[in-house]
């Protein structure tokens, strides 16, 4: 039965900060085994929703169920408990700089697991292969480029085979290949692992090109969900708008201000 | 001027809501101490990196401060006739208060900030939520290690400073001054008491080294995650860290010597 149903469910979701609303009544289901994106401008609250997802922050209102368990409603054993089933991929790699990169991928494997040393090793080399990186265990973060390090951080998101992964930006800033490289790697670890994985993004081709299903969202609603094909298709002017990047439509070019003509003839007080 | 009044009342209990943000942030950093017996190395590795790398400023300095003390203080006794119970007085001046003191203060400036600093480096560059979300909480694993390490190092370096502090006062006292050598030891010795006066610069640093490294981290775990941030958390940092230190050492003296004199 559980298994049927979404692996993360999120009714009724209000959040906000600093008296600003981020969330309204947000509903969101993702399901088993798919890639899920959820798409919008900057400022919408992607990666918030994401630490909403982890239990990183608490919602105002609202439900958010991983696997069946209510995020927000967790203790902090449970919550943790919880996090070793999820994986996450910041957007900045988030590596530990005094450690090499062995040790980063072995790290979530030593915190949590008793395995003799040759076992985490041999578990070690096998994710940096599957982002092939193996060749770069003994590198600091520091001499990593950016994609690398990304790559990193996720061979150690996977460490200890998560059911869920997550990836808060993961193409901003990449050269195409490096970006090539992360589209291959996020569809095939999700495949061949079976885990489900959400995408948080706005790089619109790369990521339709590997989502099962879309999420859009613009100040703090849904504002259509569907497949990528189908969102192109049938989707509303501003999804359309969205998705093929035009500089003017319903959301408009220019900030709102008074009419130009009239502004420039205005003689200055 | 209630605006004035309403801009006091809000900067007091931003103070005391950080005040009190502290206290809880310690009480589950101590709660999680306990963890870090199990993985000894973790606290070696912090008692490297505070303790060790502020052994040449601590050395340097306590040297130097022993030296100037015997000087100065040997001008003034010599008018009383009492040149020979410098060792005594150069000793109980390190052992009860500058050795506790000084070095707290420069482990301050050297270890504090950089604790404060690489704590809040690691938030601004998200590796503490990355840890948080592999479900290692990072003040079992960041915070409590170092504040151990804090905690055992500062009484080992005070010791140290204290002990080179007096040998350069010796080096002072009979090479320049012609205080006998002999005289200079055992006068210490008769008089620099293990419980009144050693224990208590032994407890005297115990406290400040617990102040300085729980000021360090919490202001590098409270910083804003920018550089700016980071900035402002290492400056306070030294800045409330010396201000605690020199406040603690009027009250601890007053409470162990006060009755005394």
């Amino acid at each position: 039965m559980l298994q049927d149903s979404p692996l993360v469910e999120i009714r009724g979701l209000h959040f906000g900060y600093s008296g600003r609303m981020i969330f309204d009544e947000v509903d969101i289901d993702i399901q088993r085994g798919k890639i899920t994106a959820i798409m919008g401008p900057s400022g919408t609250g992607k990666t918030t929703l994401l630490r909403l997802i982890g239990g990183q922050e608490r919602p105002v209102r609202g439900t958010i169920r991983v696997d069946g368990a209510n995020v927000p409603g967790l203790s902090r054993k449970h919550l943790y408990q919880l996090r070793k089933k999820m994986g996450m991929l910041f957007q900045s790699g988030a590596l530990l700089t005094d450690l090499n990169v062995f040790d980063n991928v072995a790290f979530p494997l030593r915190e949590h697991t008793d395995l003799p040393d040759i076992m985490i090793r041999d578990l070690v080399l096998i994710k940096l292969q599957a982002v092939g990186l193996r060749g770069a265990r003994e590198l600091m973060p520091s001499a990593l480029s950016g994609g690398m390090a990304r790559r990193v951080a996720l061979a150690r998101a996977i460490a200890l085979d998560p059911m869920i992964m997550m990836y808060d930006e993961p193409f901003s800033g990449q050269d195409p290949i490096s970006m090539g490289v992360l589209v291959k790697l996020i569809r095939e670890l999700n495949d061949a692992l079976g885990m489900t994985t959400i995408i948080v993004s706005h790089d619109v081709n790369e990521t339709a090109s590997i989502a099962d299903y879309l999420y859009l969202l613009s100040e703090g609603k849904v504002v259509e969900h569907g497949t990528p094909e189908r969102l192109r298709q049938a989707g509303s002017e501003w999804t359309r708008q969205f998705l093929e990047g035009l500089p003017d439509g319903p959301v408009p070019f220019h900030y709102p201000a008074p009419d130009f003509v009239e502004e420039l003839l205005q003689f200055p007080a | 001027m209630i605006t004035q009044l309403q801009h006091l009342g809000q900067w007091t209990l931003k103070r005391f809501e950080r005040l009190g943000r502290s206290h809880l942030f310690l009480l589950r950093v101590s709660s999680g101490s306990w963890g870090v017996l199990a993985r000894p190395g973790l606290v070696i590795q912090q008692i490297f990196a505070v303790g060790v790398l502020s052994l040449p400023i601590i050395l340097v300095a306590g040297l130097f401060v022993g030296m100037v003390l015997a000087l100065q203080l040997y001008n003034t006794m010599v008018d009383f006739g009492a040149e020979q119970s410098l060792g005594p007085v150069v000793a109980l001046s390190l052992v009860r208060e500058l050795g506790p003191v000084v070095t707290a203060l420069l482990f301050a400036g050297r270890a504090g900030s950089a604790l404060a600093a690489e704590i809040g480096l690691m938030k601004a560059t998200e590796q503490l939520s990355s840890m948080e979300m592999m479900a290692v909480d990072p003040l079992r694993r960041i915070v409590a290690p170092r504040l151990v390490g804090g905690l055992l190092s500062l009484p080992l370096l005070a010791a140290l400073f204290s002990a080179v502090g007096i040998s350069g006062g010796f080096f002072v006292a009979t090479g320049l001054l012609g205080v006998d050598s002999n005289a200079y030891w055992s006068q210490m010795q008769a008089n620099v008491d293990l419980f009144d006066d050693i224990a208590n610069g032994v407890i005297k640093s115990v406290v400040f080294g617990m102040v300085v490294t729980w000021i360090a981290v919490f202001e590098g775990y409270d910083a804003a995650p920018t550089s700016e941030g980071v900035a402002r958390a290492t400056t306070r940092t030294v800045v409330n860290s010396s201000l605690a230190v020199l406040g603690l050492d009027f009250i601890l003296t007053a409470l162990m010597f006060g009755d005394n004199e």
